[in-house]
Formats: C-alpha cells, structure tokens, sequence
C-alpha cells in the first residue's frame, strides 16, 4: 500500500465502515426502484412488514437466514486461508445427494433424530467430496480455485439433473425430484422455540437445521481462532510465504481448507430437502450458495456478523416476496440487484469511504490521537 | 451427399453457437492480458443484449441497438475498472458483483418498460441483422462440394458473425504488432517494468477494460439481435463462463481462442442434435454429459493434465506505485 491505512478503533472497522458500505448499497437499490417508478419507502415497509410483520413471517426469514449461515460460514473458511469457493452453489446442490440417500434409505424405519445424523453426515461427505477436487487441484497442480470452483458449480448442475433424471426419481414419475420421505426424514419445526417469544411458525419451515447452523457458526469460531489448523490457515491467508517459511504444509491445509468449506455449504442442503420440502427437487439451491458470499463479505468472515448478515438476506428473500406480492413492478429479482450492490459495495469497494471516514474520525477524537494512530499502524 | 449435407448442419450451428463465444473470449482476452482478471463477462454480455433489445426496439435499428449494447457494457467495464483498478478492489469480488446486479437489473427494467414477462418485444426484421449472401452464392452452389460449403457455411451469416471472426486476426495484430498491445501485455506481466517507461499502468489497464466492454457489447447485441428477435431473461445461460473456459483453455493466445470456441461451440451444437441418437461404438451419451464436457475440459487442462495454462503473471493483482 502506498499510504498504510490508519489503525481504526474497532467499532468503526467492524460496526462504521460496514454499515456505511451497506447503507450505500440499498440507497442504489432504491434509486433502482426510483427508476421502475415506484417509492423506495413504500418498498421498504413491505419489505420489513414482510420479514417481521408476523411470526410465520419471522419463521420464513430465519429459515432464509439458516441457509445462508451455513453458505456465508463456507464461503468465510476458505477466505481465512484466502481462497475464494465460489463453488458454494456446487457443493450444496451435490450434496443433497447425501442428505437424499439417508433420508431415503431410513426415514420409514428410522425417527428423525436418528435419520438427521446420518443426514448431516451425508450432507457434509457429498459437500467436501465435491470441493476436494478444486482444493487439490489448486495444491497440487495450481490449477486457479476461482475457475475450477466455477467449472464445478455447471459439472454439478449437470451431474445433478442427470441424477433426478435418470437415477433417483421415482419409476413413472415425470417430475424431476425424488418421493416424498415418510416422517423419519422431515425435520421438526421450531415452533416451541417461537413459543417462548409468544409467537406462532405457522405454516413457516422454521426447522431444527437452525439451531445447527448456530452451532456450526460456534464450531466455525473455534477452528478459527482456536485451533492450531485454525491458526495455520490464518497463517495462509496473511502471508503464504510466511507460512512456508514456519513450515505450515501449504497442501495440505489447502485441501482440508476446501473440504470444511464444502461440508459447510454442503449442511445447507438439509435445509430446504428434510425441513421444508421433505424431497429432493432439482434446482432446490436457488443460488444460496452466491448469497453465502455477499454474507462472508459482509459479515466479515466471522461467525458474529455471518449470523446478521445471513439474516439482514432472510430479511431480503422473505421481505421481497412481500414486496413483489403488494408492488407488481419489483419482482423478487431486485434481491439479486441488492445482493450484487452489497458485493460490490461490502467487497470490492469496500475502501471506497475508508479514507473519508478515516479522516471524519481521527479528526474528532483529537490531533494527538491523529499520530499516534497513523505511527501505530 | 448425405454426409455433406450432415456436416454442413453442424458446422452451420456450430459457427451459429460459438460467434458470441468468440467476441467476449476476445474481450476476456484483453482484459487479462493486461494483468485485470473478469469473471464479469457473463454480466456484461447479458447488460448488452438487453440494451440492445430495448433500443433496437424503440428505434427500430439494429445498429442503434449494438452501439447501445457497447455503451451499456463499457459502462459496466468501467465500474469494474474503477472498483479493481482504482479502487484496488478484489477483481473476482467485483466480478461477481456485476454478473448479479445485471441478472437482476435486467429483469426489473424490462419488466417496468415493456410488462412482457421477462422479456423484451420481439424484433421486426428491419431491427435486427440479417443474414448476408455473399456474392455467387447461388451461382457457385452447383460446383460440387466446395458450392455448397460456400453458400450454406460461409455465405448466410449475420455481420456480426463475420466480425468476430475477423476479430481473431485483428486481436492478433494488436496485441503482437501494435505498441498498444506490447505495453497491454507488458501491463499484464511485469507492470513495474511499463510504470518505469513511463507509461501509465492504470491508463493502461483502463483502456484494457474499455475494450473487453466493447467487444463483451457486441457479444450481448448478437445474442438479442442476431440469434434471437430480443432480449430475454437470462439469455446468456453461462456462455460468459464458457467463453471464460476457453479463454483459459487457449491459453490466452487469441487464435487458440477461436479454436477453443469452435470446440466448445460444436460440442453445445452436436449436444442438440444428438440429444437421443444413440452413437456408434459409444452408444447413447447422456446430454448432461455433452454439457458439462467444456466445464470439464477445462479443468483437466488447467489441472495440467494437457499441456499446462499458466496466466498472465501479473494478472488479478492490483498495481501499486510505490512500496
């Protein structure tokens, strides 16, 4: 860098300067509104009417937010060690094998929470199975993991529309999905859990999958931040010479790297397939694994603001339907228009306001502050 | 003659399939070799057919909607220019963020102006490009085997086809023969080196930007103007990523790119055509399979498993004057 940036205090590295980029973001998205002639307010109170106006709409939001966990936390590890898995979509999609075939193998002899294992089990071998490839094509071969994580994102949609229609689809049916799983594969509701705030999930998926996803996000901040591999990786993805030079294996944690990754997005297949349509459908990732991205960015790639930032996207996806439902003109495509502007704004922009908000606040808290802080950092 | 008249079908599609695979694997190749990694072209490409198919429709000319189609995707270039050039920005993250805001756009715009459903009106034939027979074409059809092989596969094709293709050669000559080219590449290698000769990286690397929009522009027009009467949702399909594919696969040499189009093109054209033939000695291929073959093709080359892709070496790192 030319001139190092400052050393900001951390509410406005992590609270200010996201929010300011985030801000920027939906002001686009509401000129975009502008343009299609409508009111961006009126927008707006759809859409938080839409997300929290009712429990059932909460419990859509959080079922949104529970699939965006698992993708933004897949996309998050990988960022640690500085890859970039675009392949989240992928993973997912291949993934719904695993949780398939437990679901369809025991859910007539097994209760849920024996088949849930299995499936998450499943979820996770088809998900890091999927990303092992592009992981060690790029430690050992040097092949580019953005390319080939692409490439796999189209060979999966293949792959999976050849398995829906020539492999697991029900003799005679003529919907590409597989049968309906009986009760050992559909997943409880979290309605016990909207008790408790006096509200009602209603006819909202609202599942289990949820409080996974909260647990995972822990698991996420464990191997992080406290654990040797955890270390390693941020080693990597600091400064790959340096990890060299102390001797980390480079390969070695490029392919765990990808594999936790994929297991990651790969969790989010249970979701949607044993919590809301108790059946495989082709296409039932709906682009979750690129929203795991713009959460990753937003969330900074911790735990603590993947979890907001997943559910500021469930707010977006259940809000928009509400929007699209009162304003024809804005069809839930405008989720894929907010959700570019936050990538671009949360990501690729994301110094654009830094040395303006720098100098507003090193010039408030004071000149001797001021030196301290440019010599500190 | 049977065979011939076979052949020529599938030549005649796959030249059909590949022409917007050519122009936005060009415009990648500009790009990248200036040292500025997109994965944007998808989005760039789906913002200029859509600008095409709007103009081209209030205008009623094909032309007027190609220069709009650029303008749109020069534009797009331009953000994506500022956020990794200027910006130092992540270039895939910018990439990635463009192909999003454009998918969605597109829809939201088309639907509030034209109300059709995802799509733009269709064209008349006097807003789009026709075909051109070339001269003696009827004449020289009799002329056993190379009458036919002009009039059906050279001769019928839109304008736009014939300059792609002839963007292969005058990429060629301007990135290999012109200082603008030598410096483009030099950008894309050793950008230190261009900043001591004075020369701007970034000026440069802008200008790099500026003409993979131009062509990514044209690549978008053909799609709505030329193969189609209009604009419609998501007409791109994931041809930007496949253009991206054989960009990689050719090494970023642009006469290999062509090659690599011509490949990827015929496998999407024979993929049609064969859905259910079985084929002789390998029997009944899955559809799946042919779509995804690109996709996979690609890996095993950049896994090095056929010869080995090595990129542009200064590519997807923003140049930073002074350390």
């Amino acid at each position: 860098m030319s001139t190092p940036y400052a050393k900001l205090p951390g509410w406005v590295e992590y609270g200010l300067i996201p929010l300011v980029n985030l801000v920027v973001a939906f002001a686009v998205a509401g000129l975009v509104v502008l343009l299609v002639g409508e009111s961006p307010l009126e927008a707006a109170y759809h859409m938080i009417n839409g997300a929290f106006g009712r429990g059932e709409y909460i419990g859509f939001t959080l079922y949104y937010a529970t699939t965006f966990i698992f993708t933004g936390l897949a996309v998050a590890v990988a960022f640690h060690a500085g890859l970039f898995n675009i392949g989240g979509e992928g993973q997912a999609y291949v993934a719904g094998i695993g949780v398939a075939l437990a679901c369809l193998w025991l859910d007539r002899l097994m209760p849920w929470y024996v088949v849930f294992p299995i499936a998450i089990l499943g979820a996770a071998l088809f998900g890091a199975a999927w990303a092992f490839l592009p992981g060690w094509f790029q430690a050992k071969r040097g092949s580019h993991i953005v390319i080939t994580t692409i490439m796999f994102n189209f060979i999966a949609a293949s792959l999976m529309n050849y398995m829906l229609n020539r492999v697991m689809k029900p003799l005679g049916s003529m919907s590409l999905e597989t049968r309906t799983f009986d009760a050992g594969g559909q997943l409880p509701k979290l309605d016990w859990l909207m008790a408790i705030f006096g509200l009602s999930v209603g006819t909202s998926p609202f599942n289990v999958t949820f409080l996974l996803a909260l647990a995972a996000s822990f698991g996420v901040w464990v191997l992080i931040w406290r654990t040797k591999l955890g270390y390693e990786m941020r080693t990597m993805g600091h400064s790959p010479q340096a990890a060299r030079y102390a001797g980390i294996k480079e390969a070695r944690i490029i392919v765990i790297t990808m594999m936790i990754s994929g297991a990651l997005a790969g969790m989010m297949a249970l979701n949607p397939i044993m919590g809301e349509t108790y059946r495989m459908q082709l296409d039932f990732v709906q682009g979750a694994g690129f929203v795991g991205i713009a959460v990753a960015l937003m969330g900074r790639s911790h735990p603590a603001g993947i979890i907001p930032a997943a559910i500021l996207f469930g707010v977006l996806y259940q809000g928009g339907a509400e929007i699209a439902f009162e304003m024809p003109s804005i069809s839930r495509d405008m989720i894929v228009i907010i959700q570019g502007l936050v990538i671009l704004f949360a990501g690729a922009l994301e110094h654009m306001f830094r040395p303006a908000i720098t100098r507003a606040v090193l010039g408030l808290s004071g000149r001797g502050r001021t030196q301290a802080a440019v010599k500190g950092a | 003659m049977d065979y011939l008249q076979l052949f020529l079908e599938l030549a005649q599609s796959t030249v059909r399939l590949s022409t917007p695979l050519i122009l936005a694997a060009l415009a990648g190749l500009f790009t990248e070799r200036a040292g500025v990694f997109d994965i944007g072209l998808e989005g760039k490409m789906l913002g200029g057919a859509f600008a095409a198919g709007c103009v081209a429709f209030v205008a009623q000319s094909a032309m007027a909607g190609l220069l709009a189609a650029v303008v749109v995707s020069v534009l797009l270039s331009l953000v994506h220019g500022y956020a990794s050039i200027t910006q130092r920005g992540n270039q895939i993250v910018s990439g990635v963020a463009i192909n999003f805001i454009v998918a969605g756009a597109t829809v939201i715009l088309g639907e509030a102006w034209f109300r059709q459903g995802g799509r733009t009106p269709a064209l008349a034939e006097g807003a789009r490009f026709q075909e051109i027979t070339l001269p003696f074409a009827e004449t020289l059809r009799g002329v056993p085997l190379l009458g036919p092989i002009y009039a059906e596969l050279i001769s019928g094709h839109q304008a736009l086809t014939y300059l792609a293709f002839l963007m292969v050669p005058a990429s060629w000559w301007i990135l290999y023969r012109t200082r603008f080219g030598l410096r483009l590449r030099a950008v894309g290698e050793n950008p230190g080196a261009v900043d001591t000769a004075g020369i701007s990286v970034l000026w440069m690397r802008y200008r790099a930007v500026i003409c993979c929009g131009i062509l990514c522009g044209i690549a978008g027009a053909y799609l709505s103007l030329a193969a189609n009467a209009g604009w419609t949702k998501g007409m791109t399909a994931g041809k930007g990523y496949i253009a991206l594919a054989a960009l990689i696969f050719a090494k970023w040499r642009p006469v290999p790119v062509m090659l690599a189009c011509l490949l990827f093109g015929f496998l999407d054209a024979f993929a049609i055509r064969y859905q259910s033939t079985p084929l002789p000695l390998i029997g009944k291929v899955p559809v799946q399979l042919m779509q995804a073959l690109p996709y996979i093709l690609t890996v095993v080359l950049l896994a090095g498993f056929i010869g080995k892709a090595i990129p542009p070496k200064a590519g997807g790192v923003p140049y930073v004057k002074e350390r």
